[in-house]
C-alpha cells in the first residue's frame, strides 16, 4: 500500500517481524510492542534502525525513555472511527518530545488525514485508490485552526495574541 | 440493512432517494416509488431476499440510501405497512404539518 | 453577543467548502454511505424517518435579530417554511435536500451560522442559561466562557472521533436554568473564599439508557485553566472510553466504573501536565471576549406606566402573561420576556418562518436586536423595556406567542417522537398536543402551578423525560404505543431522576393518566406547594395507587 510522506508518495523501506516471527539479517524493521518490550535489547544490538507498531491500547509512556533509539513508531486506526491514537500521537509529539517518523496505519481515509497531520503524525499508509494530490488537498483544506496541537501550527487565539503584541 | 431480522410474511422494501431524501419503495418492476401502494411484495424469505438484492444494487449505484425490508399486509391489490412506524413513514407525520401561517 | 473576526469567518467558509466537497464526492460514489455518515453527522445533517434533517447550532442559545431571519430564510427556501427548536438550543429542518445542503449551509455562514458538531461523537454545540447576562442572580456570564469552549472545541483534532458523543453545559448562576448535572461536564460558575469567580467542575452526567447525575470532581477551577482541565478530561475519556458497547460508551460509564475518586485522580494528573501550556488563557483573551458580551447601554425606563397599570388592571390574560412569561432583569425598568413555543394543540418548539422574521422585526423594536433560544423550546426576548410590554404583549399575541404557560402544566417539552425521528419507538408530540387541550384553562393551568412534563419517543430520552416532575416515556409493545410514567424529576440546583411509578399505559389513557396525576397533586397539595414540593412530601404511594386503582 503506497506511503504518503511530505506530500509525496515515498519508499517504504521497512520491513515488519511479528511476534515470532524471525528478525531479519539487517535493515530497518518494525516490531509490535509486545515484542520491543520483550527484545529491547537484542533490538538495540541489532545496529539497525527499531521501528515499534503500538495497538491504540498499548501505553505510549511506556516508550518514553527510548524514544531516542525509536526511527518509527506506527499508530493504528483499526477504524477511522475510533480516535484512541490521536491521543497517542500528541503524547508522543508533545508530552514526550518524541522527533522520529509517526505513520498512521489502519483505516487511514482522506477525510481524516487533517487530523491526524494536525496530532503530529507525519507518514501515512493509504488505504484508497486515490490520486496524491486529493491526498494532499485533504491537508489543506483549512488556514485557521483553533487549538495548539503536535503540528506547531499556531493556534487562531495564538495568531490574535500576537497581532495584539505587535502593536 | 435489515432493521429486525426476526421477519415473518410479507415484506416489501423502502429506503430514501439519496439525492433529495424522499422516502421511496421498491416496485415490482425494480423503480423507486414515493407510494407504498406501488410496492413489491414479497411471500417469502427467497423474494425478500432477492429485492433487496435488486435494492443493494441502487444503494451501490447511488439511487438510494439505507434500504431495508419491512413487514405489510395485503388485501387485494392494497398493500400498507403493519407497524405504526412504517406506517407513519410511508403516511408522514401525524402531527399537522405547519405552511407558512399568513400574519395579519 | 459574539461577532466573527477574520479568523473565524475564514474557518467557517473553508468548512462550508470542505462539506461542499464531501457531498459532491458522496453524490459521485467516491465515498460510501458508511464513510459520509461520520462527516455529514458532524454537520449536523441525520437521514430521519422521513427525509434528510439539518441541525443548526445555535451556541449557548444566543441569536441576533439578523440570524434569526436567516433562519426563517433557510425554512422557506430550502424547507418546508418552518423548524423545530430543540433541547439543545439548536433549531433543527427536517425535510432537507442532500444535493441542497451545501447551499444551505452557504446562506448561514453569511451570518456566522453553521451546522457543526450538533451531531456526531465529538463535543457538541455548548449550551448555557438562556438568561445569561440579564439573571438577576447571576454571578458572572457564562457565554464568555461557553465562546472560549466553543472555539477550542470546533473541529478537534483530537477529540473528533470520541467514543460518544460529549455535551457540556455552563451556568453563571447558583439557579441552575442549564441543567449542567445532566451534561457530560457541567461548569458551575462560583466565587471562592477568596473572592476569585471560578468553576466547580461536575463530570458523567447525562440521560438517556443510564440516567446519572453528574458527579463533582474539582470544587473550584481558576478561569486560567479551563481548556487545559476540560483537555485533560476529555483526554483520559477519548482514551479509556468504552467502544465495544454504544449503550457504555458514555463518559457516565467510565467515572462509574473507575469511581469518581479514580477518574478525578486521573484527570488532575493529565492536567499537571497540560496547565501551563499553549492552552492556558490569559486575562487578556478573556476580557477580549468578554468586551463582545457588553450588556446594551440601557436608557433610563420607568418600572410602571399608566399604560402598563391600566392594562394589568383591566386584563386577566395580561396579568397572567406578566406573572409567567416575564421575568425579572437585572436592570431596574427592564423585563425578560419568555416567548411561548407551546400553544394549545400545538407542536413543541415548532415555529413558521413568518413567526420568525416577526419575532425578528420585535427583537429589533424591543430587544436591543438579541433573542434567545431555551432547552425548554421556547425563545426569549431578553432586554424589553417595562413600558413596552402592553404593546409586545399585544404583538405576540397576535403571532400565537403569548401563552401564558411558561414553567406551567403545557410548557412540554417534547422530542421529534416517532413523527419525525427514526430511532423512535411511539410519538411524541400528539401526546404533548392532547395533554394542551386537556388543560387549554389558563386558570386551572395557573391554579396547578409549577409543573415540568417531558416527553422522550425512546430511551435515548432528548425529551429528558427522566428530569420531568411529570416524565413521560414512549415504548413499542408488540407494534404498538405504550407510555411509561415517571415522578419526581428535576433538573435544576437540585437534580433528581423521576421514579417509574408502575406499567407503561396505552396511548389512548396516557392524557386522563396525567390528569389523575395532577387531581391527586391537587387533593393533597398544602397551600404554596408546587408539585414537586408535594411529590417530595407524600412520596410516590398516593400516586401510585390512584393511577392503578382503577386498574
Amino acid at each position: 500500500m503506497p506511503l504518503l510522506k511530505g506530500g509525496v508518495v515515498a519508499v517504504d523501506r521497512w520491513q515488519c517481524a511479528a511476534n515470532g516471527e524471525t528478525l531479519p539479517a539487517d535493515g530497518p524493521v518494525i516490531v509490535p510492542f509486545v515484542r520491543w518490550r520483550a527484545e529491547r535489547e537484542t533490538l538495540i544490538g541489532r545496529n539497525a534502525p527499531v521501528g515499534v507498531r503500538l495497538t491504540n491500547t498499548d501505553p505510549v509512556a511506556d516508550l518514553a525513555p527510548d524514544l531516542d533509539r525509536l526511527e518509527l513508531i506506527v499508530l493504528e486506526f483499526p477504524k477511522f472511527t475510533d480516535g484512541r491514537a490521536y491521543s497517542q500521537a500528541r503524547l508522543l509529539r508533545e508530552r514526550y518530545g518524541y522527533r522520529g517518523e509517526l505513520r498512521a496505519a489502519g483505516n487511514v481515509l482522506r477525510d481524516q488525514l487533517l487530523f491526524m497531520q494536525r496530532c503530529g503524525f507525519d507518514a501515512f499508509e493509504l488505504t484508497q485508490g486515490q490520486p496524491v494530490q486529493a491526498w494532499v488537498a485533504a491537508t489543506n483544506e483549512f488556514t485557521v485552526f483553533y487549538q495548539p496541537a503536535g503540528d506547531g501550527r499556531n493556534s487562531a487565539m495564538q495568531l490574535r495574541r500576537a497581532a495584539i503584541l505587535a502593536n | 440493512m435489515i432493521k429486525n431480522k426476526n421477519l415473518t410474511g410479507p415484506q416489501s422494501v423502502t429506503a430514501n432517494r439519496l439525492a433529495d431524501g424522499v422516502v421511496v419503495f421498491l416496485t415490482a418492476d425494480s423503480q423507486w416509488s414515493p407510494r407504498v401502494s406501488d410496492s413489491a411484495v414479497a411471500q417469502d424469505a427467497a423474494t425478500a431476499a432477492a429485492l433487496m438484492a435488486i435494492a443493494g444494487k441502487a444503494a451501490a449505484d447511488r439511487i438510494v440510501v439505507a434500504p431495508y425490508l419491512f413487514e405489510v399486509g395485503v388485501e387485494g391489490v392494497v398493500v400498507r405497512p403493519l407497524s405504526a412506524r412504517e406506517s407513519i413513514r410511508a403516511k408522514g407525520p401525524t402531527v399537522e404539518e405547519r405552511e407558512p401561517a399568513s400574519l395579519g | 453577543m459574539y461577532v466573527y473576526d477574520g479568523y473565524d469567518q475564514t474557518f467557517l467558509e473553508e468548512r462550508v467548502a470542505q462539506f461542499r466537497d464531501q457531498v459532491r464526492r458522496r453524490l459521485a460514489g467516491d465515498l460510501s454511505e458508511d464513510e459520509f455518515k461520520p462527516l455529514r453527522l458532524t454537520n449536523g445533517l441525520y437521514l430521519q424517518l422521513h427525509a434528510y434533517m439539518l441541525r443548526v447550532a445555535i451556541p449557548y442559545g444566543t441569536l441576533s435579530a439578523a440570524q434569526l431571519r436567516q433562519l426563517a430564510h433557510v425554512a422557506r427556501r430550502y424547507d418546508k417554511g418552518f423548524g423545530h427548536f430543540t433541547t439543545r438550543q439548536n433549531i433543527q429542518y427536517h425535510w432537507m435536500k442532500l444535493e441542497q445542503v451545501p447551499d444551505a449551509l452557504a446562506d448561514l455562514a453569511r451570518v456566522q451560522m453553521h451546522g457543526l458538531q450538533t451531531s456526531g461523537n465529538c463535543i457538541r454545540n455548548v449550551t448555557a442559561d438562556h438568561w445569561a447576562g440579564v439573571a438577576a442572580d447571576e454571578i458572572e456570564d457564562p457565554r464568555v466562557y461557553c465562546e472560549i469552549v466553543r472555539q477550542w472545541s470546533t473541529l478537534h483534532p483530537e477529540f473528533s472521533f470520541l467514543p460518544r458523543k460529549f455535551k457540556i453545559a455552563i451556568t453563571g448562576s447558583p439557579n441552575d436554568r442549564a441543567a449542567v448535572r445532566v451534561h457530560d461536564i457541567g461548569l458551575r460558575m462560583h466565587r471562592n473564599a477568596e473572592g476569585e469567580v471560578g468553576f466547580e467542575v461536575m463530570v458523567g452526567g447525562g440521560l438517556g439508557r443510564t440516567p446519572i447525575i453528574a458527579r463533582t470532581i474539582r470544587d473550584f477551577l481558576p478561569k486560567r485553566h479551563l481548556l487545559s482541565y476540560l483537555e485533560a478530561i476529555l483526554r483520559v475519556y477519548n482514551q479509556l472510553g468504552r467502544r465495544d458497547n454504544i449503550y457504555k460508551a458514555r463518559i457516565k460509564i467510565l467515572v462509574h466504573e473507575l469511581g469518581v475518586a479514580k477518574m478525578a485522580e486521573m484527570v488532575e494528573a493529565e492536567w499537571r501536565s497540560l496547565k501551563d501550556g499553549p492552552l492556558a488563557l490569559p486575562a487578556e483573551e478573556i476580557a477580549r471576549i468578554q468586551a463582545h458580551f457588553t450588556p446594551p447601554v440601557y436608557p433610563d425606563s420607568p418600572v410602571f406606566t399608566p399604560e402598563f397599570d391600566a392594562l394589568r388592571l383591566s386584563d386577566a390574560g395580561f396579568r397572567r402573561w406578566l406573572k409567567v412569561n416575564v421575568a425579572p432583569h437585572r436592570q431596574l425598568g427592564y423585563a425578560i420576556v419568555t416567548l411561548s413555543l407551546k400553544p394549545e394543540g400545538g407542536v413543541p418548539g415548532d415555529m413558521t418562518a413568518d413567526q420568525m422574521d416577526a419575532v425578528a422585526a420585535l427583537a429589533d423594536r424591543h430587544s436591543f436586536g438579541e433573542v434567545r433560544v431555551t432547552h425548554t423550546q421556547n425563545l426569549v426576548l431578553p432586554h424589553v423595556r417595562r413600558a413596552d410590554l402592553p404593546a409586545l404583549w399585544r404583538g405576540l399575541s397576535e403571532l400565537g406567542l403569548a401563552t401564558a404557560n411558561i414553567g406551567q402544566v403545557t410548557d412540554i417539552i417534547a422530542c421529534p417522537g416517532l413523527d419525525y425521528c427514526a430511532l423512535a419507538n411511539a410519538r411524541s408530540i400528539p401526546v404533548a398536543q392532547r395533554i394542551t387541550q386537556r388543560f387549554s384553562d389558563l386558570a386551572r393551568v395557573h391554579d396547578i402551578g409549577e409543573l415540568k412534563i417531558k416527553i422522550s419517543g425512546c430511551i435515548n430520552a432528548c425529551g429528558h423525560h427522566h428530569v420531568g416532575h411529570i416524565g413521560i416515556l414512549g415504548v413499542d409493545k408488540g407494534g404498538e404505543e405504550f407510555y411509561q410514567i415517571t415522578l419526581g424529576g428535576s433538573e435544576d440546583q437540585n437534580a433528581s431522576l423521576g421514579a417509574i411509578v408502575g406499567p407503561a399505559v396505552p396511548n389512548e389513557v396516557i392524557v386522563d393518566a396525567v390528569q389523575t396525576v395532577i387531581e391527586t397533586y391537587l387533593s393533597l397539595r398544602r397551600p404554596q406547594e408546587r408539585f414537586l414540593d408535594t411529590y417530595r412530601r407524600v412520596g410516590m404511594a398516593p400516586f401510585k395507587e390512584r393511577l392503578y386503582a382503577a386498574a
